[in-house]
């Protein structure tokens, strides 16, 4: 891939550190001006795509080309790229606005335009009053804080974040997702945002890559990832999902009726699929509906309730049916209302024909 | 507060006392007003006096000096640049040469000294030279160089490199990050290191007695070929001014890393916080 409007193209990327593939022909690009995350479980890869775009590391095969230009071979000092990194990695001997002059220093940016744009930085990340402060005079908040504004201060092409908010506690990290977001947003530089945290990639970009074995399971927007997943990886990596086996006994154009434990079930996908195939389906906990009598309009499957999980907005009905594990989230909506189940109560399952998704090999 | 027990307490003067006790005689026996023998005759600095009207230790003092600062500057420079060598790059010869690198601190000072005159032999062989200042200082700095590597070296361990990552991130090159990033957080280690290597350069005895030839003496070689002949107050004298310098500095530079290290807890510290 590569066009026009692209901040960022990873062309066929290839990396392995001795016998191990991290970078399995990676191919993507970032558009400009974007807020792009990639996801995935740790070792899939995510931080040394990161780091052969910071030009830390050099891939094996392939090209990154970075505002047009090919980084091959252009070192970390040189890219119009800046780095967040994951420990901050604040200069601990120099005091907050040396930290964030560092850069502006080593551009030899005059100095009246150097004390400017670093107060301009403090401020947009609001530690304006923080300068004089060495860093180990700071809390984890006011570190990655720093560290921002060291990264916004020169204004690069890019900024590639490495999970930068992994370290700090669950309050301060709702709080810096939002900020962040609207600082992209501000600033309109292009964001590479790695995290291993589902809902932090669905909260913050616009798109996400959801990597696995070194490779891109999947390219989107988070509707497209977790509405449609591709794969079962990113089924269950984004949210949790119902995995149903089966074989393809008839093929539409409107789609495909597949058997399985719980008996034919049709889906609006598939008209791809060929008769005999085997196949995954899958379909979100929400996207269930429970009820307590059949109507009988296909689509439909017996189960008993076996555990309740109480998660305050909604509740978790693990079923079982016909051997097979299924779960069910149901909005706590009205009080008093007579749609709570009870344990080892039998109910009926339906599942819409649009709700069910047919899944990749892979 | 936990009161230690008296036993522990007798225990621990003997040990100091064991260990300090020639030192503190012969200061003491260096403000003795009496030429010979080992009784107190009163108090008196005329030793000291004495001291520095010999040419033969003015003599002997410039020598350990124009040994001692050359050696530290280049031992110092060195063994930084080793030191940071080994924490920075990971390569398959790490782990022995890190060995290597204690050896000279852990081998025997005889084995050292006669290896350098065996290894001057060899080389006189096709270059000519005579034993002398030049030869002491070289032989000096094969020793030092590894305390400071192994302060550098012990200093850096505590850092993470991705703050040299960070410096080129930022747009500074290789040299500009060591520069203005590693070598500052290094300064103190490489600060306790050049003290600690001019400390050994000032008391070192037997290497220096092996490489020094004939026409060239230090102040701890001046001190022993005097005592051949007999101890001299004056000697005495000597001997307690090289303690008392050699105390001073180390205290110096147990300051400068206690300071450094206080910094890194507190780091530390603060990091545990957030």
């Amino acid at each position: 891939m590569l066009s026009a409007d692209a901040a960022v193209s990873v062309l066929d990327v290839d990396k392995s550190f001795g016998s191990v593939q991290v970078l399995d022909d990676v191919d993507l690009d970032i558009r400009k001006g974007e807020f792009f995350s990639l996801l995935g479980p740790s070792g899939c890869g995510k931080t040394t795509l990161l780091r052969i775009l910071a030009g830390f590391e050099q891939p094996d095969a392939g090209q990154i080309i970075i505002g047009g230009r090919d980084m091959t071979g252009v070192p970390p000092h040189l890219r119009p790229v800046n780095t967040v990194f994951q420990s901050y990695a604040l200069f601990p001997h120099l005091n907050v606005y040396d930290n964030v002059a560092f850069g502006l220093r080593m551009k030899r940016v005059p100095a009246a335009q150097q004390r400017e744009r670093v107060g301009r930085a403090l401020e947009t990340v609001r530690i304006g009053d923080l300068a004089r402060r060495r860093p180990d005079q700071l809390s984890g908040g006011q570190r990655q804080r720093v560290a921002l504004a060291r990264a916004i201060v020169g204004e690069p092409q890019v900024l590639l974040l490495d999970e930068p908010l992994s370290a700090l506690d669950l309050k301060l990290r709702k709080e810096l997702q939002v900020e962040l977001s609207n600082l992209q947003e501000t600033l309109g530089i292009t964001f590479v945002f790695v995290t291993h945290d589902q809902e932090e990639a669905l909260v913050m970009s616009d798109r996400i890559a959801v990597m696995n074995r070194g490779r891109v399971e999947q390219l989107g927007k988070a509707e497209d990832l977790y509405e449609r997943p591709r794969t079962a990886f990113v089924a269950n990596f984004l949210g949790s999902s119902n995995l149903i086996e089966g074989t393809v006994k008839a093929v539409t154009p409107e789609g495909a009726t597949v058997q399985t434990v719980h008996g034919p079930l049709m889906t609006h996908q598939g008209a791809h699929l060929k008769i005999g195939q085997s196949v995954t389906l899958s379909i979100r906990p929400e996207k269930l509906r429970m009820e307590r009598d059949d109507e009988t309009e296909g689509n439909e499957v017996r189960a008993r309730v076996d555990d309740i999980v109480y998660t305050g907005a909604e509740n978790q009905y693990l079923l079982k049916a016909n051997g097979e594990r299924l779960i069910v989230f149901q909005l706590n909506a009205d009080l008093g209302a007579d749609e709570d189940f009870d344990y080892e109560e039998d109910v009926a399952l339906y599942l819409p024909p649009g709700n069910l998704m047919v899944l990749e090999e892979g | 507060m936990r009161r230690t027990s008296p036993a522990l307490a007798a225990y621990s003067w003997l040990v100091y006392g064991f260990l300090y006790l020639p030192i503190l005689v012969l200061i003491v026996f260096s403000f003795n007003n009496s030429r010979f023998g080992a009784t107190w005759q009163g108090f008196t600095l005329k030793w000291y006096g004495v001291l520095f009207g010999r040419s033969d230790v003015r003599e002997a003092l410039l020598g350990t000096l124009l040994v001692a600062i050359p050696s530290t500057l280049v031992s110092t420079v060195l063994g930084t640049l080793l030191g940071f060598g080994l924490w920075r790059y990971s390569f398959r010869w790490r782990t022995p040469l890190t060995f290597l690198m204690v050896i000279p601190i852990v081998i025997p000072d005889v084995v050292m000294g006669v290896g350098l005159l065996m290894l001057y032999a060899l080389v006189r062989t096709v270059v000519p030279f005579s034993n002398g200042l030049l030869t002491v200082l070289l032989a000096h700095v094969t020793f030092q160089v590894s305390y400071v590597a192994l302060t550098v070296r012990a200093r850096l361990a505590g850092y993470d490199r991705s703050l040299e990552e960070a410096a080129r991130d930022l747009g500074a090159s290789d040299l500009q990050a060591f520069l203005r990033v590693t070598l500052p957080l290094a300064l103190p280690g490489v600060l306790t290191g050049a003290l600690l290597a001019f400390t050994l350069s000032l008391d070192d005895f037997v290497v220096t007695y092996f490489t020094s030839g004939s026409g060239f003496r230090t102040l701890p070689v001046l001190i022993y070929t005097n005592v051949k002949r007999g101890i001299t107050p004056d000697i005495n004298a000597l001997s307690a001014l090289l303690v008392g310098v050699t105390a001073l500095v180390l205290v110096l530079a147990s300051v400068i890393s206690g300071r450094s290290s206080a910094f890194r807890r507190s780091a530390r510290r603060g990091r545990e916080d957030s």
